[in-house]
């Protein structure tokens, strides 16, 4: 294992087979962690007249990884992109039904939807770091647009240290935070990212495919970095590789055209899914 | 392989045409060669031409036709002092005033328009580059120097106590350096504004979708995330907006008064180079004179290559600074 932080921690186990194999269940968590922290109650999702999420419901607990599978285009982005009102920044986008964050209703009347995305961070397939800011600015960029919380929490070089530090960069980009994020090497920009995430300190954060368009170091890495993170943040994360959600997740949800088929313990619906087209997914008969 | 039948071989040739798709491709080679020949061609028979014709002028004046004011054809003296200056500030007039409204319009067209708006209002931008010269040049005197003269210029002057100031001193009589920096604002606008609503629209959606998800508003977005990507793009056109106002002759040369004066007011009337190169090209009696009016040329020629090249380099250094 090539991570280099001093902190002793439980890894998850690597997998070497290729079909999935599923890490010994967590401690059991206390009951204020199992208090869910998204709910979702019959929520659609349309770009124009068609529907990419159709009636799902879905209870995602607090502080835990929370992985969302599927075919390519079975909604599973869509799905992400409506926790933080994404969705409805692309034209001719609408949604029905509700989503519930910690107990406040996202889409109601009058909430502000930069409103909820400060408080739910998202990281994209591909790095986004902002080209023109040194790695600084980047940690900072969300800070800057969120000044009341930034005041309360100390200098902004000790919100960007805290920030990379979390992120598992600290140690790689400590000396040169100054420099442009393009000098980055792919994975690092892709952690940068998570960092400039984390930097507003969200409550839930949001991975869409993290580590799509990153080689396997890089992506084992990043998800290293999500297993911890579950300690501190609720975490959602939508992948294409089932050995990924096997590996850094606790509860995982599959989707197919739209749909929730099923949604159990990630070592329940790889071992025993109750759902034949769950079974088939898994067993890669489909998809 | 010798054991091949040789009629063989030859049919092989015959269908795979190796020789002919070469000699077709060896033919469009020269053509394209010889038509991007004729560009620098071009660009060096001209610099030659306009040089070697300024040159008297400059073996007898020197640097005096850059750095005096006395003009005086009758005298032999040809100092276009007021003319370089009236060139350079009439233009940094009109940049001050067209790249705010320009970037304006472009943040507008590619970030808050409605979709239909787009298109009109775009191509609406786009004719103010068509409109030939001569019809702002006219439109500046029917319209824009009433306009300034009447209330503009004692606005400014009055009732912002501007008149205080040197630029802005003085009496309002109409045709300034003002007046014609306005008017190239209006020309180089949509250059600028074109060059910027492309280089905007070309933003990918992956940036201002993570400016969006850290909380950002639509405007932090534009002021975080869009503009410092398309920024060398931006410079780009604003650099192609002086190009155009530095050239400008015939909508200058009719409302800047053309008089060969420098003075801090904009409210006052001034030269350019290129109107006093449009003024007496047809005037011009002795040799001195009209190699004069060829050195101011040659001195026009060389400040617009010096400003495509700080462009170059600009856009450069920007592009690179966040390539690294």
């Amino acid at each position: 294992m090539l991570q280099s932080t001093e902190v002793s921690r439980e890894k998850p186990p690597r997998l070497v087979t290729p079909m999935v194999q599923v890490r010994a269940p967590e401690p059991s968590a206390s009951a204020e962690e199992t208090k869910p922290c998204i709910v979702a109650s019959h929520l659609s999702a349309f770009f124009g007249d068609t529907a990419a999420v159709k009636d799902v419901s879905i209870s995602i607990p607090q502080k835990a990884v929370t992985a969302v599978i599927g075919p390519s285009g079975c909604g599973k982005s869509t799905l992400l992109r409506c926790f933080n009102r994404m969705h409805e920044t692309v034209p001719r986008t609408r949604i029905e039904g509700s989503v519930e964050i910690l107990g406040s209703s996202i889409y109601e009347e009058g909430t502000s939807p930069i409103a909820v995305r400060r408080h739910v961070g998202m990281v994209f397939q591909r790095p986004t770091p902002f080209p023109t800011m040194s790695i600084r600015s980047n940690v900072a960029a969300g800070l800057r647009v969120d000044s009341k919380s930034h005041a309360a929490r100390g200098t902004t070089s000790e919100i960007v240290e805290e920030a990379l530090q979390r992120a598992g960069l600290w140690a790689e980009v400590k000396d040169r935070l100054d420099e442009s994020a393009m000098a980055l090497s792919g994975g690092q920009q892709q952690r940068l990212c998570i960092a400039r995430a984390l930097a507003t300190r969200p409550r839930v954060i949001l991975l869409d495919e993290p580590t799509a368009s990153l080689d396997p170091l890089s992506t084992q890495k990043v998800e290293e970095l999500v297993y911890d993170l579950r300690k501190t943040v609720t975490v959602v994360i939508v992948t294409h590789n089932m050995q990924q959600a096997a590996r850094v997740s606790d509860r995982t949800a599959f989707l197919l055209m739209g749909e929730l088929i099923e949604f159990a313990s990630t070592s329940e619906l790889f071992t025993a899914p109750r759902d034949p087209r769950t079974e088939s997914y898994i067993t890669g008969r489909f998809g | 392989m010798t054991a091949l039948p040789a009629h063989w071989l030859d049919k092989d040739r015959r269908e795979l045409r190796l020789k002919e798709s070469a000699a077709s491709d060896r033919i469009y080679e020269l053509l394209t060669t010889a038509c991007a020949l004729v560009v620098p061609a071009l660009v060096v028979s001209i610099a030659v031409a306009i040089f070697a014709a300024a040159w008297p002028a400059f073996a007898k004046l020197g640097l005096s036709i850059v750095t005096s004011s006395n003009w005086d054809v009758a005298g032999g003296h040809f100092g276009a002092a007021p003319a370089v200056f009236g060139t350079l500030v009439s233009s940094a007039v009109a940049l001050v005033i067209a790249t705010p409204l320009a970037i304006g319009v472009a943040i507008f067209l590619s970030e808050f328009s409605p979709v239909w708006l787009r298109q009109p209002v775009g191509f609406l931008v786009d004719l103010l580059a068509a409109i030939p010269s001569v019809v702002y040049g006219l439109w500046g005197i029917f319209v824009l120097i009433p306009l300034l003269r009447e209330h503009v210029m004692p606005f400014l002057r009055d009732t912002l106590h501007l008149g205080a100031t040197p630029f802005f001193s003085g009496p309002a009589y109409g045709p300034s350096m003002l007046a014609a920096g306005v008017i190239l604002a209006i020309m180089a606008l949509p250059y600028i504004s074109a060059v910027s609503r492309e280089v905007l629209m070309a933003v990918p959606r992956s940036q201002r979708e993570a400016a969006l998800a850290l909380g950002a508003t639509r405007w932090e977005m534009i002021r975080d995330a869009v503009i410092p990507y398309a920024r060398s793009g931006i410079i780009g056109g604003i650099m192609l907006g002086l190009g155009r106002a530095l050239g400008e002759t015939m909508a200058v040369t009719m409302l800047i008064g053309n008089r060969p004066e420098i003075s801090a007011s904009l409210l006052a009337p001034g030269y350019t180079m290129a109107s006093l190169i449009a003024n007496e090209f047809s005037e011009a009696t002795n040799d001195l004179h009209l190699s004069a009016l060829m050195a101011v040329g040659a001195v026009l020629f060389i400040i617009t290559l010096i400003v495509n090249a700080v462009a170059r380099w600009l856009v450069w250094s920007v592009a690179r600074s966040r390539a690294q």
